[in-house]
């Protein structure tokens, strides 16, 4: 399929279309986080045998709703002797740096708001932005649990970007690009195309089919300690950190924060989903597979990662913070080191 | 017109950020200025069409340097209770420094001026992406260059390892 912006081929490249492309992510932002704060609520009930909310709307479908209302109206508090101007930046720069990420996700073949080439390197450094952010609101809080959780969630972003780094270099080498279309295009063709069982190509590649199940494993491991949720949520441990960097939060700037959590698992998946899972793609062929039916498709794969997220969430416990710097520099650093060594040397042999 | 808008805009935003940097007395001000001065160079970078470089600007500077920068500074001031503020500077110093940094600029914008830059044409599609030519350029022309500085980087690890582990 061609991949093009459907929005400058129907306006032209102006504003227009430019403002069209930024404001649909957000859009579909806000809509996913209501849906996806529904999610959580509602598999961690029945996770614990619970109902979850059932008196907003049917079933608490509603729910979403009445906790945003609840943020918008709750007081706005700046703890005494916090640093303001850095306390009321924190959120925002938190919020734009995951945002910033939806630029490169490609929602169908013909719709991504930024076609560029090195797609998947410009998401991986504007989740730095996340880490600064906060650290800015941890620091700025005044508050020892704050700082610590800041520290945690800063330290365990910075390691776990390594093994995350490594898996995403070796999908660059087996795709030969970073353009996130173009690695999406490549897995066309139903689901033993995907880069999850080896990518496209004739039997050669059941030499690299282990390796690329195990990068896709070691990946979503990263992703969880990347955005700090559970078994990795050791920077907001309510049990010793009250709730980690955001404890001085309330507020509209509280749901700024969960926001950007709920926006940088969707990104966490989408990369996940365009990576090893055919993007886009129809797993079934041709079968249900055009630019409609791509939308479908990709948020389906990305929602069904969310879902494991949200899963792993409400069955695992936390794991301590040795453990996590153990599996983090010498469980997943060696192996996703062997999988893109074999991976390289796959792709110079044939 | 569009790319105009946005030139003044980064351009206000690093010479802007930049001079808190230099002039801010509370080093964590300084240090978050440094990521909007960061941000800025690489939207600049964009404007100029070098994709890759902007966003190893991004990745490197802010994703790298500055979270060691926050580190360092917010280790030292919040856990041991000393405020950091940069200290007062002699007359003197003040204006050697000023004299030295007044050269500095009036070297660079000379070189800015005569240098035959090679500009190419919009026009021309092969620019749309660098990361090509960086990666065929890195591994055949500046090869050595390129083997040193991972050499050193690995220098530089061991050494951090060493010292870490040193009880």
């Amino acid at each position: 399929m061609e991949t093009f912006n459907v929005f400058e081929k129907l306006l032209g490249q102006n504003i227009l279309s430019a403002l069209i492309s930024v404001l649909l992510p957000l859009v579909f932002l806000i809509i996913y986080a209501l849906i996806a704060i529904l999610g959580e609520l509602k598999i961690s009930a029945w996770i614990q045998e619970r109902l979850g909310p059932m008196r907003t709307g049917p079933y608490g479908i509603l729910q979403p709703l009445a906790e945003v209302i609840k943020l918008i109206q709750k007081e706005d508090i700046v703890p005494a002797g916090a640093n303001r101007l850095l306390f009321n930046l924190a959120p925002y720069v938190i919020f734009a740096g995951s945002f910033a990420g939806f630029a490169v996700i490609p929602f169908t073949a013909a719709f991504v708001p930024a076609e560029i080439n090195i797609g998947l390197f410009y998401v991986f450094a504007v989740g730095a932005f996340a880490v600064i952010g906060i650290v800015m609101g941890g620091w700025a809080s005044n508050n020892k649990y704050s700082l610590l959780g800041a520290m945690r969630s800063a330290s365990q972003m910075i390691s776990y970007e390594i093994p995350g780094a490594l898996v995403i270099l070796s999908a660059a080498v087996l795709a030969n690009s970073l353009d996130m279309q173009k690695i999406t295009a490549l897995q066309d063709g139903g689901f033993w195309n995907w880069f999850l069982f080896g990518g496209p190509g004739g039997w050669s590649k059941i030499w690299i089919l282990p390796f690329t199940l195990l990068l896709s494993l070691i990946y979503m491991i990263t992703s969880l300690a990347e955005t700090n949720r559970t078994p990795f949520d050791i920077p907001e441990g309510e049990s010793e950190l009250v709730a980690g960097y955001h404890t001085e939060y309330s507020g509209m700037k509280f749901a700024m924060f969960f926001f950007a959590e709920y926006s940088n698992m969707f990104i966490v998946a989408a990369i996940l989903t365009v990576v090893f899972l055919g993007g886009w793609t129809s797993p079934f062929g041709s079968f249900m597979s055009g630019y409609w039916w791509g939308i479908f498709w990709f948020i389906l794969k990305a929602m069904f990662i969310v879902f494991i997220q949200i899963w792993l969430r409400w069955t695992l416990p936390r794991v301590r913070v040795d453990q996590l710097m153990y599996l983090g520099w010498k469980i997943l650093l060696p192996f996703a080191l062997v999988c893109f060594v074999v991976i390289s040397l796959y792709r110079i042999i044939y | 017109m569009l790319v105009d808008i946005a030139f003044w805009f980064f351009a206000v935003l690093i010479i802007g950020s930049a001079l808190v940097v230099v002039l801010s007395r509370n080093m964590i001000y300084a240090v978050f200025a440094l990521l909007f001065t960061f941000f800025g160079v690489a939207g600049i970078y964009v404007l100029l069409n070098a994709d890759f470089l902007a966003v190893t600007q991004i990745m490197i500077y802010i994703g790298g340097i500055l979270v060691l920068l926050i580190f360092g500074i917010m280790l030292t001031s919040n856990v041991t209770g000393v405020d950091i503020k940069s200290g007062q500077t002699g007359k003197i110093q003040m204006f050697f420094a000023g004299l030295i940094s007044l050269f500095s600029i009036i070297f660079l914008v000379y070189i800015a001026t005569t240098t035959n830059w090679k500009v190419s044409n919009g026009s021309d599609q092969s620019i749309m992406t660098t990361i090509d030519s960086i990666g065929k350029e890195l591994l055949t022309n500046y090869l050595l260059a390129f083997e040193s500085a991972s050499v050193l980087l690995l220098i530089a690890i061991i050494g951090a390892a060493l010292i870490a582990r040193r009880k």
